[in-house]
């Protein structure tokens, strides 16, 4: 197994080179190409482009009667092109929508590329084999002249992305902008669609025309997790494309019955996978956690809040509770409450006296945190019924959610606004802060 | 009789396809037909792997249950990964696909099944598909499964027609009546599904997508009135298999790949020639009215994000 590994990454198999080189051209340069793609909302016009060019292909091979890479190229191109155009037709003329237009160009197409291929298999022809190679890709038959071509390809497309970035970001971003400040809007389409299209053909041989899209769409959607700069989503969609090259390449040397395309895919898919869960900000873990450490802080909030009118109730006497009495108080989940009680306790806001009496104490800072936490539930009550004429009875509820979101400057507006008020709409007296806390933040 | 036997197979198919794929075009999910054909990949290998042989009911529910994993992976996408809803599908048939090649590839030597039959099908092969019932030769069995699926079809969409058209055009609007949105989405999904798994096995997945997307496609030029977009779906599905069938005839060819074409030209002349908007008659009205480009655009009901030209 170790062996396997080092020839692999020593790249010892001069033929190995050559495939991993055209792979990971290829995956650098669909990851990029691929995110305009995706944020101009094209995603699938990739998977019809790449299933309409198996009629070039075919075409190419018919007129030339062999499988010279170079016209198989530009039949390919002039088809991508055509359909492109069709679907633009379709949906400018009709009141088709894209998707249809989309799905009626892919499958006619396509329908017609096969129709041109068994013409060819049953024409006889003993070159024909391997023209199906088109269709799910045999990267491993790449030959040096193909991975030449279609690195230069690449290449090309790579520098053109980094030539002219500001205005594909324009034109990707904001057409209408683009237009009004004098791009020629019409030649950066048509720059694009050739980029697109040009892509899209080299990278049949690796992957084939099914999987060709997943190569557009999935680095690009994966990098869209970790970033909100183009610049840097265009860098991690070509990386997340290369990787995935090398290890779908990797797959299919150390097992060669394996086809590198689907591996490809299934390694994009993996890397997309993880930005989903795991990425910093916008990944589904950090979400929950978010989401977790929000509903810690509200329950938090809540608790202090509670055992504070409880020491209000009895006439501001400081003395500990038990959890029975805080439950009496304010309704909560049991266990909700135990683990809150917990974190206060590690937070140093609640003292947890085990003694007699036994229960839970509210500490100095946690004293003026519950006080801040009260005075805005009521000075926002107060401000509900003064400034915007609700009803009294109606104030509550929405004072019950402000009361964990309003800031301190907030606070200080509302204290000037409603002149530094001492009691609520019920007559609640609002607590002062004690003058030498500023009032300790969860 | 073997022509006879793959006309009526083709003939099935296009009728359940066209059945469903009216609503997906409606509702401007045409690429779902697309998504699914590929994404039941691995539920096939699998089923096939368990009960080792080509036993179509393992099959269908292995393929069904991929099919609706697909949506609701789609939709889960679209609403938790703000994903827009074609990169969604696209990551998760692609993957499904790949996964299934995969699938196909590592069990090779003991599956009797590859990936590209089932891209193209094979329905020159349907007529020695023979379905055996206590010993009777009871015909082609893919004629039995689809002309069930169009059974299925129609029930739903004559049962709950009312239902599904106010859903096709108005989603908000249905829930407000009160529909159960939800039995019909996954109503229609499931219908989908089934039309699609049963169609591809004999017709292959891109036939699947020009089935489904095509003739509709082509009936939407030519009618404004649902139930005539219906019949005239399952007319010009009828129409390309029977066109389709006798070019691929003519030219040997495939019989799969002659039947999208066919379906394609219909499109086309439906596109140019359609006395309701085709592309001649907007010609014409551009002359006669005053403001063309409004008036054009206003009587093709489009709205902004359509007219943004592709790529």
């Amino acid at each position: 197994m170790t062996e396997i590994w080092a020839d692999f990454f020593l790249l010892q198999d001069p033929n190995l080179r050559w495939v991993l080189a055209g792979t990971v051209m290829l995956g650098l340069s669909a990851g990029a190409l691929g995110c305009f793609a995706v944020l101009r909302e094209r995603a699938l016009v990739g998977d019809a482009v790449a299933h309409s060019v198996l009629p070039g292909v075919c075409l190419a091979f018919i007129i030339t009667g062999d499988k010279d890479p170079l016209a198989l190229l530009i039949g390919s191109v002039v088809f991508g092109w055509i359909s492109l155009l069709v679907m633009d037709f379709v949906i400018r003329n009709s009141k088709i929508s894209t998707d249809t237009s989309i799905g009626m160009v892919l499958s006619v197409f396509f329908g017609l590329g096969v129709v041109m291929l068994t013409w060819i298999q049953n024409s006889g022809n003993a070159n024909q084999s391997g023209l199906d190679a088109f269709l799910f890709g045999n990267a491993a038959s790449m030959l040096p002249e193909d991975v030449l071509l279609f690195g230069f390809v690449s290449v090309m497309v790579l520098v053109t992305i980094i030539l002219l970035f500001k205005e594909l970001k324009l034109v990707s971003f904001d057409p209408g902008f683009a237009t009004v400040i004098g791009y020629p809007m019409k030649r950066m389409e048509v720059l694009m669609a050739t980029l697109l299209v040009v892509t899209i053909t080299a990278g049949l041989q690796a992957v084939g025309v099914v999987l060709m899209a997943s190569m557009l769409i999935i680095p690009a959607a994966a990098a869209r997790y970790w970033t909100d700069s183009l610049v840097v989503m265009l860098v991690i969609a070509a990386g997340v494309g290369a990787i995935s090259a090398i290890s779908g390449t990797f797959v299919s040397y150390t097992a060669p019955s394996m086809p590198t395309g689907p591996w490809m895919v299934v390694s994009a898919a993996a890397l997309f996978t993880l930005s989903f869960f795991f990425a910093p900000a916008r990944g589904e873990f950090q979400k929950w956690r978010r989401r977790r450490r929000q509903q810690e802080k509200v329950s938090g909030e809540n608790i202090l809040k509670t055992l504070y009118k409880l020491e209000e109730r009895d006439g501001l006497s400081a003395r500990s509770r038990t959890r029975r009495e805080i439950l009496k108080k304010r309704r909560m989940e049991p266990a909700s409450l135990k683990k809150g009680l917990r974190r206060l306790v590690s937070q140093g806001l609640v003292q947890h006296l085990k003694g007699q009496p036994s229960g839970y104490l509210l500490t100095e800072g946690g004293r003026e945190e519950a006080k801040r936490i009260v005075r805005i539930h009521r000075l926002w009550e107060l401000y509900l019924t003064e400034k915007l004429q609700l009803p009294g009875d109606h104030v509550h509820d929405p004072a019950e959610s402000m009361e964990h979101v309003i800031t301190p400057e907030l606070e200080q507006q509302l204290m000037r606004i409603l002149n530094n008020p001492e009691e609520d709409p019920h007559n609640k007296r609002i607590p002062k802060a004690s003058p030498r806390s500023g009032g300790a933040a969860l | 009789m073997t022509t006879f036997w793959i006309i009526l197979t083709a003939c099935l198919a296009s009728a359940a396809c066209a059945l469903v794929g009216t609503y997906l075009v409606l509702r401007k999910q045409a690429m779902l037909g697309d998504a699914i054909s590929h994404a039941v990949l691995p539920g096939i290998a699998i089923a096939f792997l368990l009960t080792a042989s080509r036993n179509t009911f393992p099959m269908l529910l292995g393929a069904g249950a991929f099919g609706l994993l697909t949506v609701y992976l789609t939709e889960k996408l679209q609403e938790r990964g703000r994903l827009m809803n074609d990169a969604s599908m696209g990551i998760v048939f692609t993957t499904l696909f790949a996964i299934g090649v995969i699938i196909i590839t590592l069990f090779a030597s003991s599956v009797d099944l590859d990936h590209e039959c089932i891209l193209f099908g094979e329905i020159a092969y349907v007529p020695w598909d023979i379905w055996f019932f206590a010993g009777m030769n009871m015909g082609p069995r893919p004629v039995w499964i689809l002309g069930l699926v169009l059974v299925i079809n129609l029930i739903f969409i004559l049962g709950c027609y009312k239902e599904l058209k106010i859903y096709a055009f108005d989603r908000q609007l249905a829930v407000s009546m009160g529909i159960p949105v939800a039995f019909i989405h996954y109503g229609l999904m499931g219908t989908v599904s089934f039309s699609t798994i049963a169609s591809f096995e004999s017709v292959g997945a891109i036939l699947v997508v020009a089935l489904i997307v095509v003739p509709p496609a082509t009936a939407y030029l030519l009618t404004r009135r649902l139930s005539v977009m219906l019949v005239l779906a399952v007319a010009f599905g009828v129409l390309s298999s029977l066109s389709g069938y006798y070019l691929a005839y003519i030219t040997n060819t495939s019989i799969a790949g002659a039947i999208a074409v066919m379906a394609g030209i219909f499109f086309a002349l439906a596109l140019f020639f359609s006395p309701l908007d085709g592309v001649f008659i907007r010609r014409n009205r551009k002359v006669t009215l005053e403001a063309p480009e409004a008036v054009a655009g206003m009587a093709a009901g489009k709205n902004r994000e359509d007219s943004i030209p592709l790529t």
